[in-house]
């Protein structure tokens, strides 16, 4: 590839980003608009009277036609200004950057559940393609596509929490732990553990592990799946043979050879499923009262918070967008096979 | 061939310590710490921690324990006032000059004394920034042009306030013992203004009061953490912090409590509230409180129009069946529009479930086989409940009930612009005196769509002039004895005519662990107090 | 040998015949051939099985059902099952078995309406795009990236509160949020083939476009759709129950599975049954679409393995 066509194809990239992105803050921008909820009531709440109503809506702008609405909030999301939300009068920036950690904590832990149990799974299933093993990998993993996450989420709290007693209950930390530490990544399972408080670590591990682990498991469906079908798939591959022919052990073939050799597509699977718990489970965080970037976005749109939403929808694309560009790098660095 | 890791012996050790990490999570002490009282509560509706700006349930409460105001009424005897940042007031000859007296040296959580210049600053600053609570103030005349001449200090402890027309001097009163009438330290606030907004973005997320508490921290719709102020006029708290977190779900309230991660859970519902009772460690508290529970049937529909319609639904609903089933402990019947616990409050349950009176009205009506209806309704507990309850019981006389659940808002939105056929709500009252609710259920200035006061009475197109002149006129009303025989005519008249079906007054109940105990539970939200709260 | 089995003898041999006298008898023998690769997957037909017995409960509802699924008596609130309410009452008394069985039908609804609007909208754009290629494809395909890009559960959210509630509008809300997937799917098939010998070969006899595309391009799509469209099913019932579950699906007192859930988990820790039902109702019938899809994956997508 030449300087030349490498600088053409990113501008072509970049273009195509912002035409995405575009479209993205149109439709969003057109759904908050179409939603029939009225945006002033977040802002006064019901009992205000009505001159107090008038004034907050034409400082909202909602006075004047939606393109220029659009084109107004267009302008200053291009000199980095989010608006603030209504529901929470904080910047909308400082809003995200304070629900993003909650969601990157869950999704972080539930990714690491399901890489380390579904690709041994994927790999077992694989090998024993057609036996007993095969068929419960592949139940367990139709079973996790199958089940309703809030519905799991439910029992889960239900067994774990209320009659078990082995974790903690819904929200993100123990009241009582609440404000002990510095917020440095807001990740509190980081901070705690940066400044030694392991209290604190252990009571945010103790909340985070069931949410993680039934979005764990939706995550460990998939990754097994994509394991099993990529492990086959190489198996059956001339070099595989050549090197059991040359006497190398089973597992030494299994895990080392073959494995070694998928991990880069197994890479684009686990960052897509990474994706799509990043993008904020709302169900999850709604049963497990989780105070994630899904809450976040779902409540502004139940009061029409369009800055809010808009702010999210912006972070949700920005994490799709990213993390697929991302991968498609590291696919061709890795693999040069890959065009 | 690309060698890679060993990721067997790596899957390995990642099970390993996963393992390790579940060992690990023994169950955290289900204790909380001795000196700090942890509430679940829904607070979502929280918009702003600014007495001038803070009207919902919950943020009201918060205010009420961060502020003092000038005067209080007694908890037990709604009618009996007392003094708490005031010493003495009272009313000129002329009934629009009130004179009102400072009780000498109490201070600020800054350590500024509380002068006449804080009350005028207060008063002068919810008027003049007039949001959502402001009117309370601003309908006795008060603007943002003449509140300096009507509201001034006469000295370092007296202030003067002089009302537009010679208003019944109790309604003046309660209307002083809002919480937007709440007394905030100057110095404080006009240190923090921006661009001449009286401080009031400061003020959202932090205090400048003078009351139990001063405000650590209000995350929207998570939680607010407040610290008490052990200087406090009237005694040192017997708690040092109270946090308050948003728990949306009555189940889950009831588990953190239970399990003893909270000491108070707020919004337990009926089955939670039955449940409980079986647990030793667990108390229940229970007060009345002023909200109404209502269903309002918008005269635009032309099957609700009609009189015979009205009062037929009133003979429909079985209050008894709801109230036994599904809102025991949490409502109580109640079918005039002044709560119990109001002057003037009408305790006559004139309706109760009867199909056959129902029938004969509808059918007088012209609908023998009844009619389709939507009514709007939020989707949550006990609301939805009552609903699809009633859609049963209407459905005996023919009358077909479509149930269009949504959203609180989006419900709130069509019923402001007056797209709804029912709306299923509550309404609580603005302030203590009856001219609260009498206004919006019974007063209506203007029907049209562009009216300027939107009452409920408006939002459901009742056209009522002869009632809103005679509402209207008792605010005047100075002979508190003549004022209630007033009320009581009109909520008997309102009973029969009204498009309102009034089915319940709130209940508000208040559960917590065996030994911390103290809460103080009022007549309205702006009465709950925590300083009281004591963990043995 | 009785008479009935040397028919079937003949069927099977004309089915398996190897020189098929006409396209017919090709294409029945080898959807026969797939039959018989199908029925040799033990999941997959557990997961028939399962779809049968949806769609044989949703057919006879009102004679297997023993109550209306309306019908309250609050006197009989939250019972415990037992012999007369099988799955025990829910809170306003109204039997739990009757509403799971009534209540198939809405979940088969909202599955096929679904089905019937994404697939040829899917099929329409993705080939499209795929054929002509050049600007309309990009268009096209930055409209499904735009889509895509956003959680699945909050679109369909925002279109739900945008339409109103209920289940044909639930259907609207899910359908547009679930098209672009199959689009992606339609369009790869179509670049697969749209140089191939037989698609010039026509483009020659003077077809035009349209006659391409509907005659030629769509049929070579649609086994990849049909596994997909299997696949989804439970992802629909999925989405479906869950915006129940958020209290904006079904309008009460449909009994939907997702919004009986929702009710049912404030009484989860003292009446389990009134949540937990349903969702196993979810579970069964999702499991059953994975499992079937799974198995015709086998057989219609062997590359798929």
């Amino acid at each position: 590839m030449t300087a030349m066509s490498f600088a053409r194809s990113g501008v072509r990239v970049v273009f195509t980003v912002a035409l995405t992105f575009l479209g993205l803050l149109l439709v969003t921008f057109l759904i908050g608009r179409v939603v029939p909820i009225d945006p002033v009531l977040a802002a006064v709440g019901d009992r205000a009277p009505a001159e107090v109503y008038e004034r907050v809506r034409l400082e909202l702008g909602l006075d004047k036609p939606l393109w220029e609405q659009f084109w107004i909030y267009l302008t200053k999301v291009l000199t980095g200004d989010f608006g603030s939300s209504v529901l929470t009068s904080n910047k909308v920036i400082d809003d995200i950057f304070r629900v993003f950690p909650a969601t990157l904590e869950l999704a972080t832990v539930a990714t690491l559940i399901g890489v380390s149990v579904g690709i041994p799974a994927g790999v077992i299933a694989a090998v024993n393609q057609g036996k007993w093993q095969d068929q419960v990998v592949r139940v367990l993993g139709l079973v996790g596509y199958s089940i309703p996450v809030f519905w799991l989420g439910l029992m889960g709290l239900l067994l774990f929490y209320a009659k078990l007693g082995l974790v903690a209950g819904p929200g993100r930390q123990g009241v009582a732990f609440e404000d002990l530490i510095e917020p440095i990544t807001g990740v509190v399972l980081l901070d705690s553990a940066i400044q030694g408080e392991w209290e604190v670590f252990r009571d945010a591990f103790s909340h985070v592990i069931l949410p993680a682990a039934v979005l764990g498991y939706f995550s460990l469906a998939y990754i097994s799946r994509m394991t099993r079908s990529f492990m086959i798939e190489q198996l059956r591959q001339e070099y595989i043979v050549t090197a059991r022919v040359k006497g190398l052990s089973e597992r030494r073939v299994v895990w080392r050879h073959a494995l070694g050799n998928v991990l880069v597509p197994l890479l684009t699977v686990i960052a897509l499923s990474y994706a799509n718990l990043l993008e904020g489970s709302v169900l999850t965080e709604t049963v497990f009262a989780w105070p994630g970037l899904g809450q976040y976005i779902t409540n502004s749109l139940l009061s029409a918070d369009m800055n809010a939403v808009l702010g999210g929808t912006i972070m949700v694309g920005v994490i799709f967008i990213g993390i697929n560009m991302l991968t498609d790098v590291l696919y061709r660095l890795v693999d040069p096979r890959a065009k | 061939m690309i060698e890679t890791f060993h990721f067997g012996r790596r899957a390995a050790l990642l099970a390993g310590v996963a393992a390790i990490a579940f060992a690990y999570v023994v169950p955290a002490s289900a204790q909380t710490p001795k000196d700090t009282v942890v509430m679940a509560k829904q607070i979502d509706d929280i918009i702003s921690m600014d007495p001038g700006e803070s009207f919902e349930f919950s943020g009201s409460e918060a205010v009420t324990n961060i502020y003092d105001r000038l005067i209080r009424f007694d908890l037990a005897d709604v009618s009996k006032l007392y003094g708490s940042l005031a010493e003495s007031w009272s009313v000129g000859a002329d009934g629009k000059t009130y004179t009102i007296k400072l009780k000498p040296g109490i201070k600020f959580h800054s350590g500024n004394p509380v002068t006449s210049e804080d009350v005028v600053y207060s008063f002068t600053r919810a008027v003049t920034l007039n949001k959502s609570p402001g009117f309370i103030l601003t309908q006795f005349g008060f603007n943002k042009d003449n509140v300096k001449d009507r509201i001034k200090a006469v000295d370092a402890t007296t202030v003067t306030m002089t009302v537009e027309k010679p208003f019944a001097p109790t309604f003046f009163y309660y209307c002083l013992t809002s919480t937007v009438a709440s007394i905030l330290d100057s110095k404080l606030v006009k240190a923090n203004e921006k661009d001449g907004d009286f401080g009031n973005a400061w003020l959202k997320t932090n205090s400048a009061g003078s009351g139990p508490y001063k405000l650590v921290s209000w995350k929207a719709s998570e939680s607010y953490t407040l610290q008490a102020n052990d200087a406090w006029f009237r005694g040192k708290p017997a708690n040092k912090r109270v946090v308050v977190r948003h728990v949306s779900e009555p189940a889950s309230q009831r588990l953190l409590l239970e399990k003893g991660d909270v000491d108070f859970a707020r919004n337990l519902t009926k089955d939670q509230l039955e449940a409980i009772r079986k647990n030793d460690a667990v108390q229940v508290m229970q007060g009345r409180k002023g909200s109404i529970l209502y269903l309002g049937l918008n005269q635009k529909n032309a099957n609700l129009k009609k009189p015979e319609v009205r009062e037929a639904l009133k003979w429909l609903t079985d209050y008894d069946a709801l109230e036994a089933n599904i809102v025991r402990g949490t409502y109580v019947q109640h079918q005039a529009f002044l709560p119990v616990g109001f002057l003037g409050a009408l305790s006559d349950r004139p309706y109760k479930y009867d199909v056959a009176k129902a029938k004969a009205l509808l059918a007088k009506a012209g609908l023998a086989d009844g009619f389709s209806v939507t009514m709007d309704t939020r989707n949550n507990s006990p609301i939805i409940d009552i609903a699809q309850a009633l859609q049963a019981q209407w459905g005996k006389a023919g009358v077909k009930l479509e149930i269009i659940p949504g959203d609180g808002r989006q419900t709130l939105t069509k019923y402001r612009a007056r797209n709804h056929d029912i709306y299923i709500g509550a309404w609580g009252p603005d302030y203590q005196d009856p001219h609260t609710n009498a206004e919006t259920f019974a007063i209506n200035e203007n029907n049209a769509e562009d009216a300027k006061s939107k009452t409920l009475a408006w939002r459901n197109a009742w056209d009522i002039p002869e009632m809103t002149k005679k509402t209207s006129a008792l605010v005047l009303e100075k002979d508190a004895k003549k004022r209630e025989a007033g009320y009581l005519e009109i909520q008997k008249e309102h009973q029969k005519t009204s498009p309102f079906v009034i089915m319940f007054q709130q209940v508000e109940v208040v559960a917590h662990r065996k030994g911390v105990e103290g809460f103080i539970l009022g007549p309205s939200f702006d009465n709950n107090f925590y300083y009281n709260i004591a963990k043995k | 040998m009785s008479a009935a089995s040397v028919t079937t003898q003949g069927w099977r041999a004309w089915l398996l015949a190897p020189e098929p006298k006409s396209r017919a008898q090709a294409k029945l023998g080898q959807a026969y051939l797939g039959w018989l690769a199908f029925r040799r997957n033990p999941l997959a037909m557990v997961g028939l099985g399962i779809i049968l017995a949806l769609l044989a409960v949703a057919a006879l509802a009102p004679w297997i059902a023993p109550a209306s699924p309306i019908a309250q008596d609050l006197s009989l609130r939250l019972l415990e099952p037992d012999a007369t309410h099988w799955f025990g009452t829910d809170e306003l008394g109204r039997d739990i078995f009757s509403r799971i069985v009534w209540g198939a039908r809405i979940t088969l609804t909202i599955v096929a309406l679904v089905v019937v609007i994404v697939a040829p909208v899917g099929l329409v754009v993705g080939t499209a795009a795929g054929y002509f290629g050049g600007w309309f494809d990009a268009v096209l395909m930055r409209v499904t990236d735009v889509f895509l890009a956003f959680p699945r559960l909050i679109l369909a959210l925002a279109f739900v509160a945008a339409l109103g509630p209920g289940i044909e509008n639930a259907v609207i809300a899910i359908a547009l949020t679930a098209w672009p997937p199959y689009a992606r799917i339609a369009r790869a098939e179509t670049l697969t083939i749209r140089n191939a010998d037989f698609i010039a070969a026509a483009r020659m006899t003077g077809a035009g476009p349209m006659r391409i595309l509907v005659g030629h391009v769509m049929p070579l799509c649609l086994s990849s759709l049909i596994v997909r469209v299997t696949l989804d099913m439970a992802g629909i019932i999925i989405i479906a129950a869950g915006l129940g579950f958020l209290g904006l699906g079904a309008q009460p007192p449909s009994p939907e599975w997702g919004a009986m859930i929702a009710s049912g988990r404030r009484f989860l820790l003292d009446q389990w049954w009134v949540a937990t039902i349903p969702g196993l109702a979810i579970c069964t019938v999702s499991l059953g679409f994975n499992l079937l899809g799974d198995g015709l994956r086998d057989v219609l997508d062997p590359k798929q393995q």
